[in-house]
Parts: C-alpha cells; sequence; structure tokens
C-alpha cells in the first residue's frame, strides 16, 4: 500500500511566527444552493459542523464548515474519510442539484501560529486582520502575494490557511518570509483594543 | 569656516562619537547627526557636484527639500546611490562618496562644462544633436550616455530584504510635527483609529527650532506631552523613519518605512511598504522655505535660512563665522537672531523690503544686527565656497553698493506649503496672494469612492504658517477626518499657540528685481537640475509657454526634486517672462513618490525564490533528480526533455521519441486542467461552448473538443469525458485550466445563469500519467488491477479502477498516435504510482519523456498545438477542423463570428503540412514567398510555418504551416527565407505524416 | 488602487483582489443576428467621462461576478449589484442621479 503523502510532508519553520505544514486533510467542495435543505444536511451531516454564515467558518472537532462564496461550501473532515464521506453526501443530495467533490488531494493547508500570527499574514494579504475587524470564526478567501488563498483564525493567535498544492512551496516559502526573525511591525500588538470605524 | 559650535544640539549626543568616511577620509560626528551636519561639523562645505555644469555644491537645505547633497552610501553588495546626506542618519562605519564628477570632487574635469555653460542652454541636446540624423545612434547616444546620470548603478546584488504590510485605518496623518501631532489626538478622540507617519527621526518638526509657545508651555514640551499621550492611546499608531510617500485612489496609501538605514547591523528587513488603505488622509506636511534668485545663490555656504537655523540649533553647526541673510520676509530674522546668539557674526540683514519687517526687526536689532532694507543680493563670489557678496539695491539692475566679505549666506523668499500628497490624486490648488504660494482648495480635493473628499489639508501644508493658526487648523482636520471616517469628533479646544508677529512678505522672484542677462545666467531655479532664471526666459522667448512644456524643454522641476524648491520661482519666472500671472500660468504635476523610494521596496519580499510562484506536480522532485531540463508552461515547470550524461538536448528529445514509439515512454501530464462541469443543463452549457456536440457524448467515452471566444478564434482544445447523464470532465491545455475555468464560471454566472450547472477546477486532484507505446497496456497489466484490453476498454473511452494498489480513472485516448492510456491517480499518491510504472516498466524499457519529445509525436500525427498552430487569429476552419464543428447546433460561441465576411473569405491561410526538399528542418515561423512586393515594399508572402520539427521517426524535418489555398495546392514547392540567409525548399503535403490509418492507437 | 464592495459575499475588495471585465449590460447576439448588431455587440464600447457601468470579478475572493456603477472621472462609485440583471436596478439609477441630477440611462430622455 503506497501512504498518501502531503505536498511538503509536514515542514515546519520557527521565526515570528511558528509556520507548518499541516499535512494531509480532508477537504470536500460542496456547491449547490445553500438555502436547499438537502445541501444543507449534506454539508452539516459531513462536517458536524453547523452552516456558517458568509465570510465565516465553523469548527466541530475534526470536522468544518467554511463559507466560500453564496453557492459554495468547504468541508473540512479527516483525509481518510474524505473519500467515503462524498458518497454519503452524494447519498443525501440525491436529485438535488448539487456538486459534492473531493479536493483533498488538489490543496495545501498551512497553520501559522504566535503572537505576530497577524503580522505575518498581514505582510502578504490586502485584508484588515487587526483584532477589531478579523477573529476566530472568521473566514476570508483573498490573495496571499500572488496566489489564491484562504485563510481563517482558529483562536486568536493561530490562522489556517489553504492553497493550491502545486503552489505549496511558494506560499511556505512566502511564509518563512513574512515571519523571518527581526521583521516584526508591532502594530496589531500595539493596540489590543483598536477600535474599529464599521 | 563651517564649524561645530557649543551651544545648541538638541538631536546630538556629544558622548557618543560616530566615526564615518567620506571619499575614503576618515571623519567623527556624534551620535544623531544626520551625515551632512556632520559634514558640515568637520568643514566639508562641499557635497557633489551639479548635474550638467559640475558646480561644486553644498548643502543647500537640512531635510528631503534637499537637491544637491546626493551621495553613494555603503559599498558592494549594501551601495545605493543618490542618497541625501540631509536625511541620512550618521552611524558607525557609514561610509559616503560624493558624485558626477572625475576624476574627484576637488577637481572636476566635466566642470569645463560650466565654463561653457552659455553654449548649453535650456533645450541644448534637442537642438543640437537631431542632425544628422544617422549621429544619433552612433556618436551622440553612445557619448551622451556615457556622460549622463546622476550617481552610480548597484554592481552586485542587493544583500537586503525588504517586505510589504497591508494596513487599514480609519484615520492616517502623514507628518508627525505639531500639526500631525495635534490632527491625529483631536482625531483619535473620536475612537478612530489613527495611524501617524513621520518622514524622519523625531517628532515635531520644525517647532521645536522655530520657537514660540503653547499653552504656555515650549514647543519642544508639547511636543513630548502629546507624543506620550497619543503612545498611550490604544487606537494610535506612531512611526516615524516612515515617509507618506503617496496618496492614491479610494484612500489608498504607500508608506516607506526605513528600519534599518540608519542601523545597518540589525539585521531584518532594510524597508517595509506600508500598503495603507484610510477612510481619512491628513496632509500635515508642513512647508519647504524657497531660495532667492540671485546670482552665485548654489555657491556652497548659500543655504536656506530654515536650514541653516536647524543645523545650529539641532546639530550645533555653524555653517559659517561671518553671515549674510537676505530675505524677503520675517521668518529669516529668527536665523539672524539664533546666529548671532550663538556667538556668529552676522554682517548684514539684507531685506528686500523698502519698510524692512515688524518685531522680529526689532528684536534683531537690538541684538546690533545691521539691517538694510530695499536692498539685495547682486551677486555672491567664490567658488567652493562663499567669499563674498555684493549688495544693491533689490529695485535695480545689480549695480554692487558694496562688497562684503563673509563665508556663508542665509537666504529666505517665503514659505510654500508642502502640497504633493494632496495633489497626487488629483487635489487642486489656489494661490494664496497675500503669502505668494499655493495652497489646497479646499473646494476641490481628491475625491473618494463616497464622492467625498478624503484628503484634509493641515497646519502648513494648508498654508497656516504661524503656530497658532497651526494648531487650530490641524484640530479642526483632526475633527473632520474622524467625522469622514463615521466617527463622533469629541468637543475640546485647540491649543494656544504663541509666537511674535510677522510683518507681510514682498514676493520677490529675481533679486534684484531688473537683474541683467550676466547675473540671470547665474541665478539657479533648479539646483538639482542646473536650471536657472535665464533658462527659463529663454523657454518662453522660444514660445514654450505652457509650465508643463517648459518643465520639459528645461527639465525644471523634474527628477527626484519633484519641483520642492524650484517650484514657485520657476513658474513665477515664467509668468514674469511671458507677461501672465502665476495662478494662470498654474503648476506643473505633483507625482508620487514625494522622495525617492527604494526598487527593493517596491518589490517587497518578489525577489529569489519567491520572485514569482512556481506550480509544481506531485513528480516535479522526481524530474528534478533525473535530469530534467525544465520547460516554463504558464507557471508550471515542465521537463522539456530527461538529459542523460554527456547528451545533448536534442540527442535526448530524438531518444525518448524513439523510445516512446518502439517501447514505452511515460509523460507527466498532471498539468493539464480538469474542469468538473456537473448539472442538469450541463450538455447543454458544453454544446454552448465546444464548438461540436458534447450532449451526444455516451458516458463512459471520450469525445475531442475544441473551444472558441466569441470572436470565433479558437482558444483551447481538449478531450472531454462524459462521467454520467449529469457529469461531465472537461481536459483543458495546461496553461488553459485557470483561464477556462473562469471562461465558463462567466458565461454561467452572468448569461445563462438561470442554466443548472457547476464547475469544479480539480486539475490539481491528480496527478496524471500517459503510458504511451506499444508496450504500454503490458506495462500496466504488469502492475495488475483492471481490465485494459481493447475489449475492455476501446479507443476513446475511460474507465474507473485499480491499478495495483491505487485508485485510478484511466482514459484510453492518444496525442501520439500510439497506444495510449492517461492514468489519473490521486496527486498525493501521484509519485508513488510514477515510481511504481518506472519499476514495473524496467523490463519494457520504459523512459520518461519530456514536452519536446510530446510536440514532435503530436506533430508527426499532424494533431494541432494550441499557442502553436493558433495565435489568437486562427479559427477551427482555418485548421482543417471541420468535422469537429457541429452544423447541427443552432448556436455556440463563436459560431455567428465565424460567419462573418472576413471568416468565410476563401483566402484565409490553412494548415497543410511542409516537407523540406532535402530533409533539413524549417526554420520555426518562417514565411513562404511570393510574387512582388506590397506597398511598404516588402516581399509579398502567402504562408507560415507554425509547428517545425526534425522527426526521428522519418528521419527528416517535418512542419505544419498556414499557406494561401494550402490544401488546393498538394505537392508544390515553397520557399521559406530564413534568419539564416538561407532560403529553405519545402513542399506542401498532407499534415499526416506519421500511420495515417490510424492503426497503431487502435490496437 | 479602487476598493469595490463585492455585493455577493459582502467584502470591501482591494482592487489586487479583483479582475476587470468591461462594459456592462451588453446584449448578446449570436446566429442569425445582422452583421451591425453583432459588430456592435463584439467591437462598439462606451467610454464616458462619468456615469459607467461596469463587470467585476472578485477573483481573488469569492470567485463571483458583479457591476458596479461608477464615475470614471472622479471614481466615485454609486453602487455594486448583481450582475444576474440585464440593465441596472432602479436603486441604483436613483442612486446616480441622486448624485448626478440630469443624467439618464443610456442617453434615454
Amino acid at each position: 500500500m503506497s501512504e498518501p503523502v502531503s505536498a511538503l510532508k509536514g515542514a515546519s519553520f520557527d521565526g515570528l511566527a511558528h509556520v507548518e505544514e499541516c499535512g494531509l486533510q480532508g477537504m470536500i467542495t460542496l456547491r449547490g444552493a445553500l438555502s436547499a435543505r438537502a445541501v444543507q444536511k449534506a454539508a452539516t451531516v459531513a462536517s458536524g459542523a453547523s452552516l456558517p454564515d458568509a465570510n465565516r467558518a465553523n469548527m466541530a472537532g475534526e470536522g468544518g464548515l467554511c463559507w466560500m462564496s453564496p453557492d459554495e461550501l468547504l468541508i473540512l473532515c479527516p483525509y481518510p474519510r474524505a473519500a467515503e464521506t462524498v458518497e454519503t453526501m452524494r447519498k443525501t443530495l440525491g436529485k438535488t442539484h448539487a456538486l459534492a467533490v473531493n479536493v483533498s488531494d488538489a490543496r495545501a493547508m498551512f497553520r501559522v501560529s504566535g503572537g505576530a500570527a497577524r503580522e505575518v499574514l498581514a505582510k502578504l494579504c490586502p485584508v484588515d486582520l487587526s483584532p477589531a475587524a478579523f477573529g476566530p470564526g472568521q473566514f476570508r478567501r483573498t490573495r496571499m502575494a500572488q496566489i489564491a488563498a484562504a485563510i481563517w483564525m482558529e483562536d486568536d493567535e493561530s490562522f489556517g490557511i489553504v492553497c493550491f498544492r502545486s503552489v505549496a512551496e511558494y506560499a511556505f516559502n512566502l511564509l518563512k518570509a513574512a515571519a523571518q526573525p527581526g521583521s516584526a511591525v508591532g502594530v496589531f500588538a500595539a493596540r489590543p483594543g483598536a477600535i474599529s470605524g464599521d | 569656516m563651517s564649524t561645530r559650535i557649543a551651544a545648541h544640539g538638541r538631536l546630538i549626543d556629544r558622548a557618543k562619537s560616530v566615526g564615518f568616511t567620506f571619499n575614503g577620509k576618515p571623519m567623527r560626528g556624534y551620535a544623531g547627526d544626520t551625515l551632512a551636519s556632520a559634514l558640515l561639523a568637520g568643514d566639508q562645505m562641499v557635497m557633489g557636484r551639479s548635474y550638467k555644469y559640475h558646480r561644486p555644491r553644498g548643502a543647500v537645505a537640512s531635510g528631503a527639500e534637499e537637491p544637491n547633497a546626493l551621495m553613494g552610501l555603503g559599498e558592494g553588495a549594501k551601495f545605493e546611490p543618490n542618497q541625501r546626506a540631509t536625511t541620512t542618519e550618521l552611524f558607525e562605519g557609514l561610509t559616503a562618496r560624493s558624485q558626477n564628477h572625475w576624476p574627484g570632487l576637488e577637481f572636476d574635469v566635466g566642470a569645463v562644462n560650466g565654463r561653457l555653460s552659455r553654449f548649453l542652454p535650456a533645450g541644448f541636446y534637442y537642438k543640437m544633436f537631431i542632425h544628422p540624423r544617422a549621429f544619433w545612434k552612433h556618436v551622440y547616444e553612445p557619448v551622451i550616455r556615457q556622460a549622463a546620470g546622476l550617481g552610480r548603478v548597484p554592481g552586485g546584488r542587493d544583500a537586503d530584504t525588504y517586505e510589504h504590510f497591508h494596513c487599514f485605518t480609519d484615520v492616517l496623518v502623514i507628518g508627525g510635527g505639531v500639526a500631525g501631532l495635534q490632527a491625529a489626538r483631536s482625531a483619535a478622540a473620536s475612537g478612530a483609529s489613527v495611524l501617524v507617519l513621520e518622514q524622519s527621526a523625531h517628532w515635531g518638526g520644525r517647532a521645536p527650532v522655530d520657537g514660540g509657545t503653547v499653552d504656555g508651555a515650549g514647543a519642544d514640551d508639547f511636543v513630548r506631552e502629546t507624543v506620550a499621550e497619543l503612545e498611550a492611546m490604544p487606537n494610535v499608531t506612531l512611526r516615524n523613519r516612515c515617509m507618506g510617500a503617496g496618496v492614491y485612489d479610494h484612500g489608498y496609501a504607500l508608506g516607506y518605512e526605513r528600519l534599518t538605514d540608519h542601523a545597518p547591523r540589525a539585521g531584518g528587513p532594510r524597508h517595509r511598504l506600508w500598503r495603507i488603505r484610510a477612510r481619512r488622509i491628513v496632509t500635515a506636511t508642513g512647508a519647504i522655505e524657497r531660495p532667492l534668485a540671485f546670482a552665485g545663490n548654489d555657491v556652497p555656504g548659500v543655504m536656506l535660512a530654515s536650514a541653516m537655523r536647524d543645523y545650529l540649533v539641532n546639530w550645533a553647526v555653524a555653517p559659517g563665522r561671518r553671515v549674510i541673510v537676505a530675505t524677503n520676509n520675517d521668518d529669516a530674522y529668527r536665523t539672524a537672531i539664533t546666529l548671532k546668539t550663538s556667538g556668529i557674526d552676522v554682517l548684514r540683514i539684507l531685506d528686500a523690503r523698502s519698510s524692512g519687517g515688524g518685531a522680529l526687526m526689532q528684536e534683531a536689532r537690538a541684538l546690533g544686527i545691521r539691517i538694510d532694507c530695499g536692498r539685495a543680493i547682486g551677486r555672491v563670489s567664490g567658488g567652493k565656497r562663499v567669499r563674498s557678496v555684493a549688495v544693491c539695491a533689490q529695485e535695480g539692475t545689480g549695480g554692487a553698493l558694496e562688497e562684503v566679505e563673509c563665508d556663508a549666506v542665509a537666504m529666505s523668499g517665503g514659505w510654500s506649503p508642502v502640497v504633493h500628497l494632496w495633489s497626487h490624486c488629483g487635489g487642486k490648488l489656489i494661490w494664496d496672494e497675500a503669502r505668494a504660494h499655493f495652497r489646497p482648495d479646499p473646494e476641490r480635493p481628491p475625491r473618494g469612492a463616497d464622492g467625498e473628499g478624503f484628503v484634509i489639508p493641515a497646519g502648513a501644508a494648508n498654508g497656516e504658517l504661524a503656530l497658532n493658526g497651526i494648531l487650530g487648523d490641524a484640530d479642526e482636520a483632526g475633527k473632520t477626518a474622524a467625522r469622514g471616517a463615521g466617527f463622533k469628533p469629541a468637543r475640546s479646544k485647540a491649543p494656544r499657540g504663541e509666537t511674535v508677529e510677522e510683518a507681510p512678505l514682498q514676493p520677490v522672484w529675481l533679486m534684484p528685481r531688473h537683474a541683467d542677462a550676466h547675473l540671470r545666467a547665474k541665478a539657479w531655479l533648479d539646483y538639482q537640475n542646473d536650471v536657472k532664471v535665464s533658462d527659463v526666459r529663454l523657454a518662453a522667448q522660444e514660445g514654450y509657454h505652457s509650465v508643463e512644456h517648459t518643465k520639459r524643454y528645461t527639465t525644471l522641476g523634474m527628477a527626484t526634486d519633484q519641483g520642492k524648491l524650484s517650484n514657485i520661482n520657476g513658474l513665477a519666472t515664467l509668468a514674469d517672462a511671458i507677461g501672465s500671472e502665476i495662478p494662470q500660468v498654474g503648476t506643473t504635476t505633483f507625482r508620487p513618490p514625494y522622495t525617492p523610494i527604494s526598487m527593493g521596496a517596491i518589490a517587497g519580499e518578489a525577489r529569489g525564490a519567491i520572485f514569482q510562484p512556481v506550480r509544481r506536480t506531485p513528480m516535479h522532485g522526481w524530474h528534478e533528480a533525473n535530469g530534467a531540463d525544465w520547460e516554463p508552461v504558464g507557471q508550471w515547470r515542465r521537463p522539456y526533455t530527461y538529459l542523460r550524461d554527456g547528451e545533448s538536448q536534442h540527442d535526448a528529445v530524438m531518444r525518448e521519441v524513439r523510445n516512446t514509439r518502439q517501447a514505452v515512454g511515460l509523460l507527466d501530464a498532471s498539468t493539464l486542467g480538469k474542469l468538473l462541469v456537473k448539472g442538469p443543463d450541463a450538455g447543454r452549457f458544453l454544446d454552448m461552448l465546444y464548438t461540436n456536440m458534447m450532449s451526444t457524448l455516451k458516458p463512459g467515452k471520450c469525445r475531442y473538443g475544441l473551444m472558441c471566444s466569441e470572436n470565433g478564434f479558437l482558444i483551447d482544445d481538449g478531450v472531454v469525458a462524459r462521467i454520467d447523464e449529469h457529469t461531465f470532465l472537461c481536459h483543458t491545455t495546461t496553461g488553459g485550466a485557470e483561464r477556462i475555468h473562469a471562461h465558463m464560471e462567466e458565461w454561467l454566472q452572468t448569461e445563462w445563469w438561470d442554466w443548472q450547472v457547476h464547475v469544479a477546477n480539480l486539475t490539481e486532484q491528480f496527478a496524471q500519467v500517459a503510458v504511451v507505446g506499444p508496450d504500454a497496456r503490458k506495462l500496466l497489466e504488469r502492475l495488475g488491477g483492471m481490465d485494459l484490453s481493447a475489449g475492455a476498454m476501446a479507443f476513446m473511452e475511460w474507465r474507473d479502477g485499480r491499478i495495483a494498489e491505487f485508485d485510478a480513472r484511466v482514459y484510453r485516448i492518444s496525442f501520439s498516435g500510439e497506444l495510449s492510456f492517461e492514468v489519473a491517480v490521486p496527486a498525493s499518491q501521484g509519485l508513488a504510482f510514477w515510481e511504481a510504472l518506472m519499476d514495473a516498466g524496467r523490463e519494457f524499457g520504459v523512459m520518461p519523456y519530456g514536452t519536446e519529445a510530446l510536440h514532435v509525436m503530436r506533430a508527426e500525427k499532424g494533431f494541432i498545438m494550441i499557442g502553436d498552430e493558433t495565435d489568437g487569429t486562427v479559427i477551427p476552419q482555418d485548421l482543417g477542423l471541420g468535422w469537429a464543428i457541429s452544423k447541427k447546433k443552432e448556436d455556440y460561441l463563436g459560431k455567428r463570428a465565424q460567419a462573418r465576411p472576413h471568416m468565410t473569405d476563401p483566402t484565409r491561410w490553412k494548415l497543410v503540412g511542409l516537407e523540406t526538399v532535402d530533409g533539413a528542418v524549417l526554420p520555426d515561423g518562417a514565411y513562404a514567398l511570393a510574387e512582388g512586393v506590397n506597398a511598404n515594399g516588402q516581399r509579398n508572402v502567402q504562408g507560415r510555418v507554425t509547428s517545425t520539427y526534425m522527426s526521428p521517426t522519418l528521419g527528416r524535418g517535418i512542419a505544419m504551416g498556414l499557406v494561401l489555398n494550402g490544401p488546393d495546392r498538394m505537392g508544390e514547392v515553397l520557399e521559406f527565407p530564413g534568419t539564416d540567409g538561407k532560403t529553405y525548399q519545402a513542399r506542401i503535403v498532407d499534415q499526416v505524416f506519421y500511420d495515417k490509418d490510424g492503426e497503431k492507437q487502435n490496437v | 488602487m479602487l476598493i469595490l464592495h463585492c455585493p455577493n459575499c459582502g467584502v470591501d475588495a482591494d482592487e489586487t483582489e479583483l479582475a476587470p471585465g468591461g462594459q456592462a449590460h451588453l446584449k448578446r447576439f449570436g446566429p442569425g443576428s445582422s452583421d451591425e448588431d453583432f459588430h456592435d455587440y463584439l467591437f462598439a464600447r462606451e467610454n464616458p467621462r462619468g456615469v459607467h457601468f461596469e463587470r467585476w470579478r472578485h477573483a481573488h475572493g469569492c470567485g463571483k461576478w458583479f457591476h458596479a456603477a461608477r464615475d470614471t472621472a472622479t471614481l466615485e462609485v454609486f453602487a455594486t449589484y448583481s450582475a444576474q440583471t440585464t440593465e441596472p436596478p432602479q436603486a441604483v439609477l436613483d442612486a446616480i442621479a441622486a448624485r448626478r441630477p440630469g443624467w439618464t440611462w443610456r442617453h434615454e430622455s
């Protein structure tokens, strides 16, 4: 039996923040009308998480449910269970017009953690990552330097990041550069209680 | 003598001596010095040579506006040219070199240009070098290139790192002087988030030097207290050494933070580019003093009065011992008073105003300083430093009344608000007659997404020059910014500033007013570009009446100066010369950045390994370790061929083709796009996207399809597999996956949004391997698993199953003409699958092959390649692909366009095969000659080569090309001239060179 | 560097997350259409100094298309709205009229 391997086999780096490739992660793309009962049921049962609002992610144990767009969810589940989960979802979806497909191998997942995690990401993404504007539970698809990425906060000091598998090495090198020692910005740390104008 | 004095020095620490070198000479300064203040303290008055005339120049200013003291800093991989000595903080071990001279700063051969200056007037280069035409390329340009340019280009690779930082704030305050600090305070009191940027290392700007009190305390105290207050606020971020470089659309602004320029051994990035989004931007950028235009105003030792005051108060440096002050306003009296009270002789104050000034004049007079009203500088004498000044009447032509020996001159022509950042994004200016300067027009600000002005000028940048006015204006600006950002400003009063009342200034654009031509030719307007009053007058005389034209003709205000010192004097001179008014002449355009920023900061992290993303397949590392000679395809790297020891690229390709045709080869096809299209309307949708019929395809089958744009042109091709009733998998070209995915989404979202179709891009979910050649089936059967016999899976069918322990989807398709299976496995097992194939294939002589072998084999079979046979102007009909265009469908993307007269023109060039008469390889892209010449005298053509290769299978060169009436001209021989001087003869043949009946792929 | 509100996901997106798609509200002409209609559909584009309707895709974001009504001279954004419409909704036209009195959609009277 050949063991499946992730793009960077769990590579990690310590600088301003801890950067690590998370290894294999089960991921399922679900496209359909998010208001449809069958779509909701397929998503929540597969992930064990409740349906997230727009731009949010709900995590539950090993599973998670991320809002990708008005007609798309990303289901997180243990890697070995992805294929069977897709089959279960297809049964749940029945004749409902929807698309559920295993994309675990098409992606790479990273975790950036530590007090400077926000700053590391803010060097690369055109997103307001101040504590007032972005916190645990929020989910954002954006640009990380020159590649597409989705980011979310697992807790107040750590980000999950998903990008395409083919650019995993670029993403890892980017994160390492942004977390290089001596490059702290000190903005978010200096203003923990910043007030947003929203 | 320029020396350090005992008094003053608020920014230096005399306990910390700092060593540095200038042109190799060891020198010492103090911690807190700038390079300019340390050089002046060491009596190094000459700091560079001017750009055009190579005149000796010293520092004329003390900050970002400095035009002369530009230097090369650092060495080797840390070298950087054109750095301002006035904004360079001194550190131990700093190395500086002056620029623009040869062989040395003290003796410069190029200074001969100065003596020839009357032969080098405005527009000299345009006039001189236009004839004879041929001389430009061979004589003039090489010589001018050798002589031109400011500073030296760094030779080595930059050793530093750089980065970007995205920052969002309600209010951005640019400038950390008293105006910026007060604006930040009043904005922050509303609860808005505030980011304050200050370009220098110090807060407070000019106020601590200029004096005055705030709420009864000294300006220094006010600055210290306000900074402390702001630092304690959680919603405020303060950054010094960070310049507001530019203001752009919708509240976007760039901050340029210099992290280690002052401490190069600190580690970490050197510069950080802040990419800021602000709801409102307060520009508290202060004002810049104007020079006076008199003859010899560029002699080292002539300095802005405010700069001389800065050197005294901030760094305890006296640029001279016997100083003359020339002014048209009261502010310069502050410099005279500071000089005098520091023990420096002030020989004269030459006040161009016939009635002189106000209270400050009284104070100066009380100190015993001689004040001559209605007087001016006729000319300054001296070479490498001021020797004497000829004093004359301001209302005269320059006849000297007396000659006064001195060693420095302080000049003040009044103050101009720094309006650059206001103007970058379209803010307009109005002329303030009383203060003789342009200031922001509050009615015409740069506007944001909400249609409201998003830039708010504050303090001196808004034309308020007195301390109390500055504080009041800044307080209001902060509140306006907070309100604009959606906050309710707190009720508070602005602090009260007190300074001496000043008498009005009198505009002086030329000193003396009627200076003769001789004096005008030595009165500099733009030091950096060597533009004088005489140049602007000449330009006006020659018809350059628009300020933008004059700028380009004379180079006034160009390059790094961006009009900081030269702008107002220049356009006032132009207005005078054309008999117009200053507001009518207007200003030139201020462009970002405010002062130059490093290329490294712009690039940020994007260099070296992360210059751009490189996409890697799961087998990338294997290819790398096995001789892959890479070819970039989009952002992917694909092996062009696999080189063995001592093998040439060509030989490797030939070997790979032969081995694949005779035994079995493996191709990493993972990069091919794989788009899953699903839904009740999927078939109907694909019928619109492809030229052929896809809805009739049966599950389990594959069909080759063509995609066109609405323009009718072929944009992509690939094999479509029908998975089930509602699901198709569409293969695209390697470069096409993202583009075609976006194309599908665009039509689904913006035209057929009621169709029930979903698309998912599965390109990277699978590693795909093409197993190709007569032994392909044997190899796969050796691994064991699913039935791949011809009976179980016919040509153009696909099946799911297992091969060895791998979940696999196998497509029996061929792009080479051989028996071929494309096998998709999960990407996470791609490498293991590839290695299993290599292992099992050893007995069959398996070899990997690269993209070039793929190309050769497809060309032998006459298959087209997107990007070779197509170039964005080719339609499928041109390529003999009519069989893949459905006649039954009413519509598909491109169908209507393909009916346009130009597209149905029978004279469109059509695809044929080409075979050289002597077996040589045709040059790629070569054109086939036709009789006669066209209107441009060029030879007429009748076709061109689109693909050309050496075919190891046929042992000769083969090619495809588009030829006029090609398919009707089989057997005709055409002539193709190459760029090598030879003409190649090639016969038009059928484009399928190999296995015309397709027997080999069908076994 | 524009910032546009994506009506699909609600994010205020930096221009570097967006991909431009040219003029909005073109009517597609296919087989059977006149040469003139088809020519205009393919090639004729408005280039106004002032109010303009554009297509944008939140490419590095939710991936969805939307429309923006914007002033090409001042960069004022009147509204962003759904791409699933053949002409600007009344609310968008009203928003523009409020800021640009006298302006009318496609120069209708």
